[in-house]
C-alpha cells in the first residue's frame, strides 16, 4: 500500500477546529480521517502532524511568477517551489508577464509550464490587449482555457467605460471575476511611496490614498451597473475598506484582498530609502494599517494575497524612484498571519484559514482547493506547526529573488508539509522538488 | 580647532543637530578667513581623493566643492552621469563601488532622485557627502544660507528670527533642508506659496503656512526666494507665471513693504522678473552673491571636518 498517513494533527477547515487525527491520502484524495487510523494505512509515508494544524492548501489570489519574460527575477518553477513551502496548493498567476498574459497562446504556455509544478498555477487572464487599457482582450478564448480571473493588475484600468464594458461582457462568462488594481493613475502615476508626512519629509513623490478609493467607489458603482462580480486587489485604505464594507451591506457582489505588508508595516519603513520597501499600492499610515485589521476581523476583507512580487537584486538598487515597486511575500504570508493576527487575538485560527484558503479558493474559482479536509476530497493540504519560531533571512528563500522587507524579522508559525493532490511536496519544512 | 566628525557622512540636516550646525558654521568661519588670504590654499587634506558624482547638472554647486577641494589640496575626480557608463545602464551601486575602488575617499553625490546618497553610503565605505538628491535635502546649501545669515545679521542667535520662504517648496530640497536648519536654530518659518506648491503634509515641519505674501511680509526678518520651475504650470499647479509673479514675487512695490533690514536670499539660479524683481535681487537687501561665495568655504568646512585631522592649519 502506497499514499501518506498524516499523523496526529487537528483539523481546521471551514467546519471548525477539531481533535488530533489522523488524515490518510491516496491517489490524489483523502481517504480516511479519524483518530489513530490503523488497517488500511500500512505503507503509507507517515508525515508527522504531532501538534500541528491540518488545513486545506493555501490559495494565493494573487502572485507574479514573472515568467514569461522577467526569468531573472522568478520563473514559474521556483515561484510555485515558494509557494509550497509557503503552503500553497494553488497560485493565480498575475498577467503583467513580457508579453502580457492577454491572449491565449500565451495563457496556454504558461498553464503547460505549470502543469508540472508543485502547487497549481492558474492564470489571471489580462481585461484589455496588452494591458493597455483600450480594447478589451479576448477573454472569451482566455476563459475557455480556464481563465476566471481578469485584470490588468500592476496597472489599474483608468477608463471607466472599458471597465464598464469589461464588466458586462464578462457576464457572458460562467465564474468570471473582474479584479482592479484600484489606484486612479492620474492621481498615482509619478508617486513612490504613500503621500503623507513621510513622503513631504522625505521628498519622494507620493500616491495618495485618494488614488486608491476614487477607482474603488467609480468600480462598485460600475458592479452595480453591470452586476458582474467584481474583485478588488490589495486594498491598502481604510477609505477603500469603509466603501467596500457599505457596498456589502447593499448586497453588492464584490470581494476584496489585503495583502500582509499592508497590515504589518507602514510608511515610515520608507525612512532610510531602501527600496524593498517600494510597492503599489503604497505601504501607508498606521491608521490605515488598523483599518486594514479592522476589516479583516468584521469580515469586510474576503482574502489575504501575497501580491508576491519578485525583483532581481540589482533592479532594487537603484534609487528609491526609479527601482520597481513590488516585495516578495509566498514564504512569509501565513507566518505574519498567525504571528500579526491571530497571536493578538485579531483573527481566530479558522478566519485566518478562511482568508487564506477557502475564501479565496472560492473567488477564484478552484473548487478542488480550499478543503474541507474530508473523505472524497481532493488531497491539497498544508500542515502547519503554529509554535514554530523562525527568522527571515533573504538568503535562504526559495524564491530567485531576495526582496522580502521583513529580513531579520522573527515570526511565530511555519509551514511543516505540503501536500499537493496527494503528492508530499514539502516534506518538514524542505522542499521536495 | 580640531575636526570631531559626529559621522562619516553629511546626508541630512536633522543628523547634524544644533551642535554639529554651529561647529560646522564655526569652521566655515575659518575658511571664509583662509579664503580672503592672498593664496587661498591649504595642505590640509592633502593625498586625499574627493569625487564628485553628479547625475543631474549642477554647474555651480560641482565647481563650489571642487574648488573647496582643491582649495584644501585634495585630488578631485569628476564623474558626470551624461555620457558615461550610466547611460550604459551601470547601476548606482556599481557606479559608486567603481569610483570607490578608484581611491575615493570622499564622494560628493548629487541625484534627481530623494535618498540617492543615502544608498551610496550604505554601499561604500567613503565619506558620502550629500549635495542635492531630489526634492529632499541640500545640506551644504543650508549650511551656506546660515553662514550669510550670521554675517549679514552679525549675530549668531537666530531665536525668534522671523523668517518667510516664498514659493515651491514642495518640490524643493533646499527648502527641506533650510526649514530643517532654521528651525534647529530657534528661527520661527513661515512657508508661503499656493497650496500646491506647499508640501502634501507638514507634519513634522517647524514652521507655519500662508498663502499670503502681503501678510506676513511687513513683518518678516529674512524673506527666501525659490526659484519657480516653469514645468510646474504645465503640470497644472498654478495657472501661469504672470499670477505667479503677481501673487507671490518680490516685486519692488511689494519690497516697499518690508522692514528697512530685511535680508533678500534666493539660492540660485533666479529667474529674475519671475520670483524677484532683478532691482531687488540687486539691491541692497540682497545677500545672494554673499551666499555663492559662502558656498566654498562652507563646503571646504564639510570636506575638513569630515576628512580632515589634527588643527585647521
Amino acid at each position: 500500500m502506497s499514499g501518506l498517513l498524516v499523523r496526529g494533527g487537528r483539523v481546521v477547515d471551514q467546519s471548525g477546529a477539531g481533535g488530533p487525527v489522523d488524515v490518510l491520502v491516496r491517489d490524489g484524495h483523502i481517504l480516511e480521517v479519524g483518530a489513530r487510523l490503523t488497517g488500511p494505512t500500512a505503507g503509507a509515508t507517515v508525515l508527522d502532524a504531532d501538534g500541528c494544524v491540518v488545513a486545506p492548501g493555501l490559495v494565493d489570489l494573487h502572485t507574479h511568477l514573472r515568467e514569461p519574460g522577467n526569468e531573472d527575477a522568478e520563473t514559474i518553477e521556483t515561484g510555485t517551489r515558494a509557494a509550497a513551502l509557503g503552503g500553497y496548493t494553488a497560485v493565480v498567476a498575475m498577467p503583467n508577464t513580457d508579453p502580457p498574459l492577454d491572449e491565449a497562446a500565451v495563457v496556454a504556455s504558461v498553464l503547460a509550464r505549470g502543469a508540472t509544478a508543485p502547487c497549481e498555477v492558474v492564470v489571471a487572464g489580462a481585461i484589455t490587449k496588452g494591458r493597455a487599457g483600450v480594447e478589451l482582450a479576448p477573454m472569451g478564448e482566455l476563459h475557455a482555457l480556464g481563465v476566471r480571473l481578469f485584470t490588468d493588475d500592476g496597472g489599474c484600468v483608468e477608463s471607466a467605460a472599458v471597465m464598464r464594458h469589461a464588466l458586462e461582457y464578462a457576464r457572458s462568462l460562467p465564474g468570471a471575476v473582474v479584479a482592479q488594481h484600484a489606484e486612479d493613475p492620474t492621481l498615482a502615476t509619478g508617486g513612490h511611496m504613500h503621500e503623507g508626512a513621510w513622503s513631504s519629509r522625505l521628498g519622494i513623490p507620493g500616491r495618495p490614498a485618494a488614488a486608491e478609493a476614487v477607482i474603488v467607489a467609480r468600480d462598485l458603482m460600475l458592479a452595480e451597473l453591470t452586476g458582474t462580480p467584481l474583485h478588488l486587489l490589495h486594498l491598502s485604505t481604510a477609505s477603500a475598506l469603509d466603501l467596500v464594507r457599505a457596498a456589502k451591506a447593499r448586497g453588492l457582489a464584490v470581494t476584496c484582498e489585503v495583502a500582509p505588508h499592508h497590515f504589518t508595516l507602514t510608511d515610515a519603513a520608507c525612512e532610510g530609502f531602501d527600496p524593498v520597501f517600494k510597492v503599489h499600492p503604497p505601504l501607508r499610515t498606521a491608521a490605515d494599517v488598523e483599518a486594514v485589521r479592522r476589516a479583516l476581523a468584521d469580515g469586510t476583507v474576503d482574502a489575504i494575497a501575497t501580491d508576491h512580487a519578485p525583483h532581481a537584486p540589482e533592479a532594487k538598487e537603484r534609487p528609491f524612484e526609479d527601482a520597481p515597486p513590488g516585495m516578495l511575500g509566498l514564504e512569509t504570508a501565513l507566518a505574519l498571519t498567525l504571528t500579526e493576527l491571530v497571536e493578538p487575538g485579531v483573527l481566530t485560527i479558522v478566519e485566518a484559514l478562511a482568508l487564506l484558503s477557502w475564501r479565496p479558493a472560492r473567488i477564484a474559482g478552484l473548487g478542488d482547493h480550499g478543503g474541507p479536509v474530508a473523505v472524497g476530497r481532493p488531497a491539497n493540504l498544508c500542515v502547519i506547526d503554529p509554535a514554530r519560531r523562525w527568522e527571515v533571512d533573504p538568503t535562504r528563500l526559495a524564491s530567485r529573488a531576495r526582496n522580502t522587507p521583513y529580513a531579520g524579522r522573527k515570526l511565530t508559525g511555519r509551514v511543516r508539509h505540503t501536500v499537493r493532490a496527494g503528492e508530499a511536496v514539502v516534506v518538514d519544512g524542505s522542499a521536495q522538488r | 580647532m580640531s575636526s570631531a566628525a559626529a559621522g562619516r557622512h553629511l546626508l541630512s540636516i536633522a543628523e547634524l543637530g544644533r551642535d554639529g550646525i554651529d561647529e560646522l558654521l564655526g569652521l566655515s568661519e575659518t575658511f571664509v578667513e583662509v579664503n580672503r588670504r592672498e593664496i587661498p590654499k591649504l595642505p590640509a587634506l592633502r593625498g586625499k581623493t574627493v569625487a564628485t558624482l553628479f547625475f543631474e547638472d549642477s554647474t555651480r554647486t560641482r565647481l563650489s566643492f571642487e574648488t573647496a577641494a582643491k582649495r584644501l589640496s585634495a585630488d578631485t575626480m569628476t564623474f558626470n552621469a551624461e555620457g558615461s557608463s550610466v547611460s550604459k545602464g551601470e547601476s548606482l551601486r556599481d557606479t559608486a563601488q567603481t569610483i570607490e575602488a578608484m581611491g575615493a575617499d570622499a564622494i560628493v553625490v548629487r541625484h534627481r532622485a530623494a535618498g540617492a546618497p543615502h544608498q551610496v553610503a550604505r554601499w561604500v565605505d567613503a565619506t558620502v557627502i550629500n549635495a542635492g538628491d531630489g526634492r529632499h535635502e541640500h545640506p551644504t546649501q543650508a549650511l551656506l544660507d546660515l553662514l550669510t545669515l550670521r554675517h549679514r545679521l552679525g549675530t549668531r542667535s537666530f531665536d525668534g528670527l522671523a523668517v518667510t520662504v516664498v514659493g515651491d517648496v514642495r518640490h524643493s530640497r533646499v527648502a527641506r533642508s533650510g526649514v530643517a536648519a532654521l528651525a534647529l536654530l530657534g528661527a520661527r518659518v513661515t512657508l508661503v506659496a499656493p497650496p500646491t506648491l506647499l508640501p502634501e503634509s507638514l507634519d513634522g515641519w517647524s514652521c507655519v503656512t500662508t498663502s499670503d505674501l502681503d501678510d506676513v511680509l511687513p513683518e518678516t526678518d529674512v524673506v527666501y526666494l525659490l526659484r519657480l520651475q516653469r514645468e510646474r504650470q504645465a503640470a497644472g499647479l498654478f495657472p501661469s507665471v504672470r499670477e505667479y509673479t503677481t501673487r507671490y514675487g518680490l516685486t519692488v512695490e511689494r519690497a516697499a513693504n518690508m522692514k528697512p533690514d530685511t535680508v533678500v536670499m534666493h539660492p540660485g539660479p533666479m529667474n529674475r522678473g519671475i520670483e524677484i524683481a532683478a532691482e531687488v535681487a540687486d539691491g541692497p537687501a540682497s545677500v545672494i552673491t554673499e551666499q555663492v561665495t559662502n558656498g566654498v568655504a562652507v563646503r571646504m568646512a564639510v570636506l575638513w571636518w569630515l576628512l580632515g585631522s589634527g588643527t585647521v592649519p
